[in-house]
């Protein structure tokens, strides 16, 4: 594999800019992830509208890869209703277990599959996943 | 089977003539890298470049067929049988042990208690000493860059034992002043657990200065010499610790087997750690007398084939010589830190001069997050550690998150270096200018 395949310009910027990361002014409520080894430490913090996902953002620090799959998430999370959400929750981590996906699923996934070859890199693993499981557990219950 | 490994079918047969010393009686790395099979591997396509040295080092031919010949050959379970192969098997596994005690220079087998690593050895300590003799407002002194796995064990003896948990801090390059040990040892300490070497800054402490201040006050000291042992080696008998541990994996042996030493009439008076085959007398239905030294605190069948490993691996860094093997890495680390000094880009932790220091540096590359940096790094061939190296207490006091670490044994050279150098431009180049 080459550094252009994973580091590639889209999760380069993502980790770069910083559109998603900000304070929520008014929240509903957050939940904080961390990745011990990697030292990734992510806030998340959601409002609802109605069923409605209508604002999320996320504070913290980490790796280029934690960073960038965060941002990218909020991208495609925001403004989805909570069992849409959860949906695209599940086809992500099932790429990046190394399930092989259907072009529909690919296309719901937008941007996020940039970070596909990281299905292929173990050791990074817990940073691609580390935002998508901390929204789960900001969906469930 | 190559040439070398040939040599070394008999465990024990020392090597005739050493490989890779050179005609100015130095290391020649190169020569020496053709001893160890791994380097014959291509990692991402590319020669493999091992700067993980202070996680776990790599086995020479010697020592990957010891433990082979010991399988094909001698396998048994040592100290159970009459038969041929039980006798041999003990027999093996005593010449680990006493090949052990002549390398630290302990005073008596009986002070060599095999483990399964260094955790193991400082749990043993632990529980069979601290949670027995530790009492209620005595305490326990640890450095500020001790390994988790010498700092968890007390902080659970502690909380049992009610006693209390106190750190030395080290100064501004990362070492630790008499000052400090002074200024902390008191005579309520009971017991001082100390790293012979940091794996986070490289850092030598003067382990035989603190352990002749911590007897005077009368406390006893464990070093931790997994980082230490494989570089400076030990003579535990003139440095006085009592207890000493270290793991074979760090010094060219197989995983799953280390080192407790310790003092006899420590281990005399500490209640066997676990219980079981091998380490009894009698047995009755309700009582049982233990075995006298070591295989008192060795229950259950032991890993022959680890100490028969460990043992070739003793024989080959003797034969090299430990202060041959230090020299090496000593040059390497003055070549390296030359460099990365001049390298704006980096930020160094730890001393920059070469006083008391071994092959360890630690560092980071300016917005570039050290896992990302090893990710990189891995495409090109290059093995390092990042992130908190199993002392977060340490990079909590030097304000680090995370750091990048590399670290040298006697296979690595300066191309090693220059190659690293290379890869980490290229890293912070992609993640500055995007190419
Ligand atoms: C200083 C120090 N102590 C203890 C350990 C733990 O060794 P092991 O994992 O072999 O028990 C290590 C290595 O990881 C170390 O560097
Ligand atoms: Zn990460």
């Amino acid at each position: 594999m080459d550094l252009n395949q994973i580091y590639t310009e889209l999760i380069m910027e993502h980790s770069y800019n910083g559109k998603n990361r900000r304070v929520l002014e008014e929240k509903d409520r957050e939940e904080r992830g961390h990745n011990p080894n990697c030292g990734d430490d992510i806030t998340l913090q959601i409002k609802f509208t109605g069923g409605r996902i209508s604002d999320l953002a996320y504070t913290g620090s980490g790796c280029a890869i934690s960073q960038a799959s965060t941002s990218i998430m909020i991208d495609l999370i925001k403004g989805k209703e909570k069992e849409e959400a959860l949906e695209l929750l599940e086809i992500f981590l099932e790429m990046i277990k190394g399930t092989e996906l259907t072009e529909e699923e690919l296309e719901m996934l937008g941007d996020a599959v940039v970070l596909k070859n990281i299905s292929y890199m173990p050791a990074r693993v817990k940073c691609a996943v580390l935002a998508w499981h901390t929204l789960k557990g900001l969906l469930g219950s | 089977m190559n040439r070398v490994a040939a040599n070394y079918l008999d465990p024990y047969r020392s090597q005739e003539g050493s490989y890779g010393i050179g005609l100015d009686n130095k290391i020649n790395p190169y020569l020496l890298k053709k001893d160890f099979p791994i380097f014959q591997e291509k990692v991402q396509g590319r020669d493999l470049i091992y700067l993980d040295n202070a996680a776990t080092t790599q086995k020479p031919y010697p020592v990957i067929a010891a433990v082979e010949k010991y399988n094909q050959a001698f396998h048994g379970n040592p100290h159970r049988g009459a038969h041929y192969l039980s006798v041999k098997a003990t027999e093996l596994y005593d010449q680990a042990r006493q090949k052990v005690q002549e390398f630290i220079k302990a005073r008596s087998r009986k002070e060599i208690i095999f483990t399964r690593n260094t955790t193991e050895s400082i749990n043993l300590v632990a529980y069979s000493y601290g949670m027995n003799f530790i009492e209620e407002n005595d305490e326990i002194l640890l450095s500020i860059a001790e390994h988790h796995s010498n700092i968890l064990p007390w902080q659970q003896v502690a909380r049992s034992r009610r006693a209390r948990l106190k750190y030395m801090y080290l100064d501004k390059d990362g070492r630790l002043s008499m000052d400090e040990v002074k200024r902390k040892i008191s005579n309520k300490t009971k017991l001082v657990c100390l790293t012979q070497m940091s794996n986070v800054l490289g850092t030598i402490f003067p382990i035989k200065e603190i352990i002749d201040y911590a007897h005077e006050r009368g406390a006893l000291v464990l070093i931790d010499g997994a980082q230490g042992l494989p570089h400076l080696g030990v003579d535990v008998g003139e440095l006085d610790a009592d207890f000493y541990v270290f793991s074979a994996h760090k010094m060219l042996g197989p995983t799953g087997i280390g080192v407790l030493y310790a003092r006899e009439s420590l281990l005399e008076m500490m209640p066997p750690f676990q219980s079981g085959g091998d380490m009894i007398e009698y047995v009755t239905e309700d009582t049982a007398s233990f075995a006298p030294l070591p295989e008192k605190f060795e229950a259950g069948t032991p890993n022959v084939e680890g100490a028969v490993g460990l043992a070739a691996a003793i024989d080959y860094l003797n034969n090299i010589g430990l202060d041959k093997i230090y020299q090496h890495e000593i040059d390497l680390t003055a070549y390296a830190l030359e460099k990365m000094k001049g390298i704006p880009y980096l930020t160094l932790y730890g001393p920059l001069d070469l006083e008391d220091r071994g092959g360890i540096i630690s560092f980071n590359v300016d917005k570039v997050h050290p896992h990302d940096l090893a990710s990189i790094v891995d495409l090109d061939g290059i093995a390092l550690r990042a992130g908190h190296h199993c002392a977060q207490p340490l990079l909590n006091f030097l304000q680090v998150g995370a750091s990048c670490r590399i670290s040298f044994y006697l296979y690595n050279t300066k191309d090693d270096v220059d190659k690293l150098l290379e890869s980490l431009e290229r890293a912070r180049s992609w993640f500055v200018n995007g190419s």
